[in-house]
């Protein structure tokens, strides 16, 4: 192994334990209350991770929270990424999960149509 | 997919003897039963510090730490916190002074206040997997080294540092790389001295344990530095993690070609090899170990030559601490600048501590030189507990001393504590409070130096052995003025004319108490008492007789079957002539009626 391999492996293993750093960008925080995890919750997750993954994000991190009283509009997906206004998702699906990783995390623009809620 | 829970399970031997595996053992079985094997990951990481607290998890991203967690408190975690994202609060640290459960990491005081340098990989990485250590920079400092600067170069970077060995002396690391450097001799050796002997040191144990790999490229980045092939790791024996550990990361960086023949394919050559040690705490002394590690008995011998020209094998040997190697890489990779930033002009860098006596936060922590004593118990430590005040702080070991209340805001650096005629030592830090008898604890010290003292030079085997005996003359209340003078007197001696260091720092504990707490020692002698409460035979036990309820308990617990009484008739009543003074009585009753009585049993009830 030379010192460009050694670099090569430290690439890599850093995003590894990216998680430890406390550093993400971006925040996908999911309402895993029990309306939450009723309405399918677990699968949107699932979906976020998936995609993020076969995207290679290191700088996006998923976490979850309890139900938020909106029932209705489980699953509902928090969007937060650094210096930016909190996007909430209602609704999600493991498709609306996928395009709003493309089209929101990756591209920067909220897939408007999935939005129930905008806060600072 | 990646994982969106790190759990860190600190594997750190405290946390190993308070049954981690089992912990992870649950938690990986309930992570599976929820179908979260491939979002959760469980690393097992070197110890996090608080060890006391354990076992410990640490989840990440949101940096939760969870407290003496057991195994049954795997599924909630798991079903709560994993699964539905609600952390389970009656296991998250409780900051006692804020009196508040930490959510994060972040919010503890403990973790707060200390700046992790030497130790930044302790506790958030897996010490067996190599790829997480390179994941911090490992290496770099290495490959920097190997490819971009001369010998030389690297020497004056370490002179530059100003760092000083963090094994207790406090002698210049640069220096001593350049005069290795510049000995002659066939070969060259570097060593690696984890012979950590103190009581109630744990610091080596836990940078072998948390991160072998830094002290493995410390030692490398030497070994070019001054031209030896080939180095030494010694550990004792009662360090079986730690050379487990430090067995894996040799063979990995043997494995990646960081160890052996052709190092980052540079053409540069060295190896390691693990030496295990008996346990004898003068192996420590870098003579003796040297001793050791030629397979000869652990005994010192005169300096100079000093081990830098007639070192292992009589060859120019570079001996350094564990801490002292946990520093190097840090040093190449940031500069000396950075290192002479931290800490204070004369004593610069951080420094490793284990907690240990009467503090609530026992364990493992590494602040800045120069950070007083009163920051290092009150506010990372948490404070005396039970309410009592604090008395003295020991530093150093058996070869240290106690430094008293009144200088709790003396800042932590070579030369303060000298002053104070304490020492820096190796890192133990054992806190004592006003329950503890002074001259109880520098009898204790010196029965330790007395047991290891290895025999070779009268004044520290006769002496110390002299010494103790007056001790034990005045714990005993048979001491006389007469005494203290003569303690006086031959810790002069030994500490003039001893070997090693061992022979000569012995009679530190009883000088310093001497000097700081004379009054304990005219108390002992002059009315043959014992405030504290702590020499045994200066105490008897006593039966409150109002507050005796007859249950039993303590003629039970006594071992000597000293208690008479029937239960439901009390008072009960302890026989003195029988008593061994071992408190057994004290600790079991539930009422307060077994007192501590200061003086000597009485005279009658001995002979009758």
């Amino acid at each position: 192994m030379k010192l460009e391999d050694l670099r090569k492996i430290r690439e890599r293993a850093e995003k590894d334990i990216s998680l430890r750093r406390g550093d993400a960008r971006v925040n996908v925080v999911i309402g895993m209350g029990t309306s939450g995890i009723a309405a399918g919750a677990r699968n949107v997750m699932s979906a976020f991770l998936d995609e993020i993954g076969k995207r290679d994000l290191a700088d996006t991190i998923v976490t979850q929270t309890g139900g938020r009283g909106l029932a209705s509009s489980e699953p509902i997906v928090e969007l937060h990424i650094k210096n930016e206004p909190v996007v909430v998702y209602g609704e999600m699906t493991d498709d609306k999960a996928r395009r709003v990783v493309a089209e929101h995390i990756v591209n920067g623009s909220p897939v408007s149509e999935y939005v129930i809620e905008v806060r600072d | 997919m990646p994982h969106r829970l790190d759990v860190l399970v600190c594997s750190g031997a405290a946390c190993v003897s308070n049954h981690t595996a089992d912990v992870r053992d649950a938690l990986q079985s309930a992570i599976e039963a929820h179908g979260l094997s491939t979002e959760v990951r469980l690393v097992e990481t070197g110890c996090m510090g608080p060890c006391e607290l354990g076992p410990i998890l640490l989840v990440y991203p949101e940096g939760a730490l969870y407290i003496r967690v057991t195994p049954d408190d795997a599924n909630e975690i798991v079903e709560e916190h994993f699964l539905k994202g609600r952390p389970v609060q009656r296991l998250l640290w409780e900051d006692p002074a804020a009196r508040r459960i930490a959510e994060e990491k972040k919010q503890v005081a403990f973790f707060e206040r200390q700046e992790k340098v030497v130790l930044s990989n302790c506790g958030t990485i897996d010490p067996e997997d190599l790829q997480e250590y390179i994941a911090t920079g490992g290496y770099e400092a290495l490959g920097l080294a190997l490819t971009e600067r001369q010998p030389e170069e690297l020497i004056q970077i370490v002179l530059d540092s100003k760092l000083r060995g963090r094994g207790g002396a406090g002698f210049p690391t640069g220096l001593k790389w350049q005069l290795a450097a510049r000995a002659e001799g066939d070969e060259k050796y570097i060593v690696c001295n984890g012979d950590e002997g103190d009581p109630g040191a744990f610091m080596d144990r836990a940078l072998l344990e948390g991160d072998p790999h830094a002290v493995i490229e410390g030692m490398t980045i030497a070994a070019y530095a001054i031209g030896a092939a080939k180095g030494f790791i010694y550990v004792r024996a009662e360090y079986p993690l730690a050379i487990r550990r430090l067995e894996i990361a040799i063979d990995q960086a043997r494995a990646s070609g960081l160890l052996g023949e052709d190092i980052l394919e540079t053409g540069f050559a060295f190896d390691v090899e693990i030496r295990i040690g008996a346990g004898a705490f003068v192996c420590g002394e870098e003579t003796a170990l040297i001793a050791s590690i030629e397979g000869q008995r652990g005994m010192p011998r005169t300096r100079p030559p000093y081990p830098s020209d007639r070192g292992v094998f009589g060859q120019p040997t570079l001996i350094n601490n564990v801490e002292t190697w946990g520093n190097i890489r840090h040093i190449v990779l940031r500069g000396a600048d950075w290192f002479r930033s931290i800490g204070t002009e004369s004593s610069p860098g951080t420094k490793v501590f284990a907690l240990s006596g009467k503090i609530t936060n026992t364990g493992i922590v590494e602040v800045p030189m120069g950070t007083t004593l009163r920051e290092l118990i009150d506010e990372i430590g948490g404070g005396i507990p039970d309410g009592k005040a604090l008395k003295a702080v020991q530093t150093g070991g058996p070869s240290g001393g106690c430094i008293p209340a009144q200088h709790i805001d003396t800042p932590i650096d070579y030369e303060s504590l000298k002053e104070l005629g304490a020492f820096m030592g190796s890192g133990g830090v054992i806190v004592l409070d006003e329950d503890d008898c002074m001259v109880g604890i520098a009898k204790y010290f010196l029965e330790f130096s007395c047991d290891e003292s290895c025999g070779k030079c009268v004044p520290c085997r006769v002496g110390t052995r002299t010494m103790l005996s007056i001790l034990e003359r005045i714990t005993d209340g048979r001491g006389t003025l007469g005494d203290l003078e003569q303690l006086q007197m031959l810790a002069d001696t030994i500490r003039s004319t001893s070997l090693c260091g061992l022979g000569q720092a012995a009679p530190s504990p009883v000088l310093s108490t001497m000097k700081h707490f004379r009054e304990e020692y005219e108390e002992h002698v002059q009315t043959a008492t014992c405030s504290a409460k702590r020499c045994k035979a200066l105490i008897r036990y006593e039966i409150d007789r109002a507050a005796c309820k007859a249950c039993d308990l303590c003629r039970k617990a006594c071992p000597v079957e000293a208690i008479e009484g029937t239960p439901g008739e009390p008072p009960y009543t302890i026989h003195e002539s029988v008593c061994i003074q071992c408190g057994r009585c004290f600790d079991v009753c539930p009422f307060d009626a077994v007192r501590i009585e200061s003086g000597k049993k009485k005279q009658n009830e001995v002979e009758g």
